[in-house]
């Protein structure tokens, strides 16, 4: 016979006062095999944790079932309370009466009735835990980190610091990132180019780091510790081991492409790098828009190449390594204004987005520096900023705020009136928004020492009038309608996942949310995890972040990487499926719905038959532990420790 | 004609038991539909209080005789709830869901019951709105139905 303890949480009030937790706890101890059964006002905390040690020695109890939150919380917290008394920790259930119940309903007597079937569910299950014991799995140390942006870049140098190996994949031809395209930095006016390129160099001279780039992670596979990915080095055209990056090929390449790191308001050739400080120094060949390529005749960058760099046959090379965990810095993108009809519908040449507007206000930009109108090139005197394009807009954009746009928009102003003292600066805003070190005071300076005009409300229309563009808007502190004569209009566009933010997501099997932002493994206590091992986030593709956020997310994952490099081996999960070979026919069903081609043939002799049979068995090592196999084995031979049939069969019937 | 029984069944009973409350089994994965079920409660979003919630590693662990078995010990209603197509946790789990699932509605329909006392949704971690609305809409379909007879 079994002895379960029942251990209900009140959690303060949070379940207590929607389930009568003492009345569930006097029922509980009346279901099969329970020994003992008591209640408490924080079961997780410290004193709550010795309550439950001391009933397991005092009563015998030899598993148990805390109602409390979430098995996602506290689940591993119980488990451990368990362990330190001798018992194995998967002799615990958890039965979910906050979450999915206290939390959810309101009627008392309901909430009750609901929080102690759940409870029943809970013990009839419990009383079928078997003690499992987690295998090792070996651990490859080395990190892969997808996208070459200041998170990654980040990512790169702490794992190398640490003396593990650290590769990037970024997919443009330069690591470097949005940093790399913006002019100086919120709050401190720190140049981006001189914080960011010292790293970019120090990432590509640390020997344990190695940087691919121009290439993409086609495909994953494996699990924590042992992940194998799939990298595809796109093809330059141009051998990086002869080329010195002298620059001859692009500055003789005949052909002009709108350049996409200026955000398309300058232009580049077809052999190229994407800007003067990029790492690799090597120039990549756009084939799209080559003439060679396109046309079959040119080859000017070949013939003025002095070490026969370029190399026109080159081919996309796919590469597969192994690496223990996985750093996601895929980074963002930017909303298309084009759905604001209002705005112009991105058709006003002189209504540019935020991120234009930091490639023409940098001095190595397409403009040199100056702040001109991109229709005619003419000298800005009056320019309009308005800020929350596409960010808290259900309607056409992201219901959430993208966080620096207020600081970024600042810092716009601010540097068009250090451009042109006597121009006029206005800013259309919502709410100001500036919380983070030494933020609002930046923008006060930029109100009240730089001069640029703040006016609060939203603009409701722009359209051109004799050569200049109008727009018109409210000032809801003043209650008035305000038209504002404009040479050029800042659109500060909401920061949003990349397009194919999702295709990622499935690759590397972690969720999304709404917005296609990857999730974290839990929103508070577990910011840079996912919930699968050995994956984790940093930077703005979890949520749009700032460049210190950024960075500190790249350190906080990289040491959650470090910290799975710190063994050569890892405790594997348990809970995998077994497979009873004295019901397996050999039919291997199973084998072939496995994901994870974690099922083998075996070859075992038969007992009854005194023959020798090949039957199916599971490598635990590749399990994951899905179920899969045991719905499609019509003996039922495999089963899944942690929810086998037994107990399944047993939660439902205690229903 | 069987399912004809069933309706007839169903007037008697709403008549009988007015406030008639049914009990349903949910079994969620839980790397989606129990997070999202989660969420609701950290939403604190309220739905009705019949649901109970089995949780398993993924959709795929969900045999279609376990659904039987629920519906054969007294349940009215069955949910079965896991990754939306394209985001399973094991890659492709939940297809095999989905097909298992049809082909059960069809043994269900041939048993003469309602296809509405079995179902299936795609509930998101993120999706905590969702979970309680499913949880609101098998609720009230089950209550229309009524027992099951027998």
């Amino acid at each position: 016979m079994t002895r379960i303890g029942v251990f209900v949480c009140w959690c303060g009030s949070n379940i207590a006062s929607t389930v009568d937790v003492e009345k569930v706890a006097e029922l509980a101890a009346d279901l099969p095999g329970v020994a003992y059964s008591t209640t408490y006002k924080y079961m997780c905390s410290d004193p709550g944790q010795k309550l439950i040690a001391e009933a397991i020695k005092e009563h015998d109890l030899d598993r148990a079932v805390v109602a409390a939150c979430s098995p996602s919380l506290h689940e591993p917290t119980f488990r451990g309370c368990l362990e330190n008394e001798g018992l194995n920790p998967y002799m615990l259930e958890i039965a979910n009466i906050r979450e999915q119940c206290s939390w959810v309903h309101t009627d008392r007597d309901e909430a009750t009735e609901k929080a102690l079937d759940l409870i029943a569910m809970a013990v009839a299950k419990v009383a079928h835990n078997a003690p499992l014991v987690a295998g090792s799995i070996p651990v490859t140390r080395r990190a892969l980190i997808i996208g070459g942006g200041i998170s990654g870049i980040q990512a790169a140098i702490d794992v190398g610091l640490a003396g593990y190996e650290a590769v990037i994949v970024e997919r443009e031809p330069s690591i470097g990132g949005r940093m790399a395209q913006f002019d100086k930095t919120f709050p401190t006016l720190d140049c981006a180019a001189c914080i960011l390129t010292p790293k970019m160099v120090a990432v590509s001279r640390n020997p344990n780091i190695k940087i691919y780039t121009h290439a993409e992670v086609e495909e994953v596979t494996g699990y924590v510790g042992n992940y194998v990915a799939k990298i595809r080095l796109r093809a330059r055209s141009v051998d990086a081991d002869k080329c010195t990056g002298c620059g001859t090929c692009w500055q003789k390449c005949p052909k002009r492409v709108s350049s996409e790191f200026d955000q398309h308001l300058g232009m580049r050739k077809a052999i190229h790098i994407p800007f003067p400080q990029a790492v690799p120094r090597v120039p990549v060949i756009d084939r799209d828009n080559c003439l060679y390529f396109q046309r079959g005749k040119c080859r000017i960058c070949e013939t003025s190449c002095e070490v026969g760099a370029v190399d026109f046959e080159q081919e996309d090379e796919v590469i597969e390594e192994k690496f223990g965990a996985i750093i996601v810095a895929t980074g963002f993108t930017t909303f298309d204004h084009s759905t604001y009809k209002e705005y112009g519908a991105g058709q006003l040449k002189d209504v540019i987005t935020g991120l234009q507007f930091e490639r023409m206000v940098n001095s190595s930009g397409p403009t040199g520096g100056r702040i001109l109108r991109p229709s005619d090139g003419k000298e800005v005197n009056t320019v309009v900023f308005i800020a929350c394009v596409g960010s808290r807009d259900r309607a056409k954009g992201v219901a959430y705020c993208s966080r620096l746009c207020c600081m970024y928009t600042a810092k716009h102003g601010l540097l068009f009136k250090e451009h042109n003292p006597d121009g006029q600066a206005y800013v259309f805003y919502m709410d100001i928004r500036a919380a983070g070190k030494n933020y609002e005071e930046f923008v006060r300076r930029a109100q009240e020492e730089f001069g640029v005009n703040y006016l609060r409300g939203r603009v409701s229309r722009i359209f051109e009038e004799d050569g200049q563009l109008v727009v018109r808007g409210a000032d809801t502190l003043s209650g008035t309608q305000v038209e504002v004569k404009a040479d050029l209009v800042v659109l500060a566009t909401a920061l949003i996942a990349r397009d194919d933010a999702v295709d990622v997501a499935r690759m590397l099997g972690i969720p999304y949310d709404e917005n296609r932002l990857f999730t974290e493994g839990h929103p508070k206590l577990a910011p840079v995890e996912t919930v699968t091992s050995g994956v984790f986030l940093t930077g703005a593709c979890q949520a749009p972040k700032d460049i210190p956020d950024t960075v500190a997310t790249a350190s906080a994952a990289s040491a959650k990487a470090l910290a799975l490099f710190s063994s050569d081996v890892l405790t594997g999960e348990p809970m995998v499926s077994c497979i009873d070979t004295s019901l397996c026919s050999g039919c291997f069903a199973c084998q072939e719905v496995c994901p994870f081609g974690a099922i083998e043939a075996v070859e075992i002799r038969d007992a009854m038959t005194r023959e020798n049979k090949e039957v199916a068995h599971v490598i635990e090592s590749l399990c994951h532990g899905c179920g899969n196999c045991t719905v499609v084995c019509r003996a039922g031979a495999p089963n899944l420790a942690g929810f086998s049939h037994e107990q399944i069969l047993a939660e439902l019937l205690a229903v | 004609m069987t399912q004809e029984g069933e309706t007839v069944q169903t007037a008697d009973t709403k008549e009988q038991e007015d406030g008639y409350e049914p009990k349903l089994v949910a079994f969620l994965c839980k790397w989606c539909s129990y997070a999202g079920a989660d969420l609701a409660g950290g939403g604190r979003i309220k739905y009705p209080a019949n649901v109970r919630i089995i949780r398993v590693p993924c959709s795929c662990r969900i045999d279609p005789k376990l659904v039987v078995k629920a519906l054969e010990r007294g349940a009215d209603g069955v949910l079965v709830s896991g990754c939306h197509p394209g985001d399973c946790h094991y890659t492709e789990g939940n297809y095999y869901t989905r097909r298992r699932m049809l082909m059960l509605f069809k043994l269900l329909e041939f048993l003469g019951l309602d296809p509405k006392r079995v179902q299936m949704s795609w509930v998101s971690a993120s999706e905590g709105p969702k979970w309680a609305q499913v949880v609101e809409e098998i609720t009230e379909d089950i209550k229309s139905l009524g027992p099951i007879s027998t």
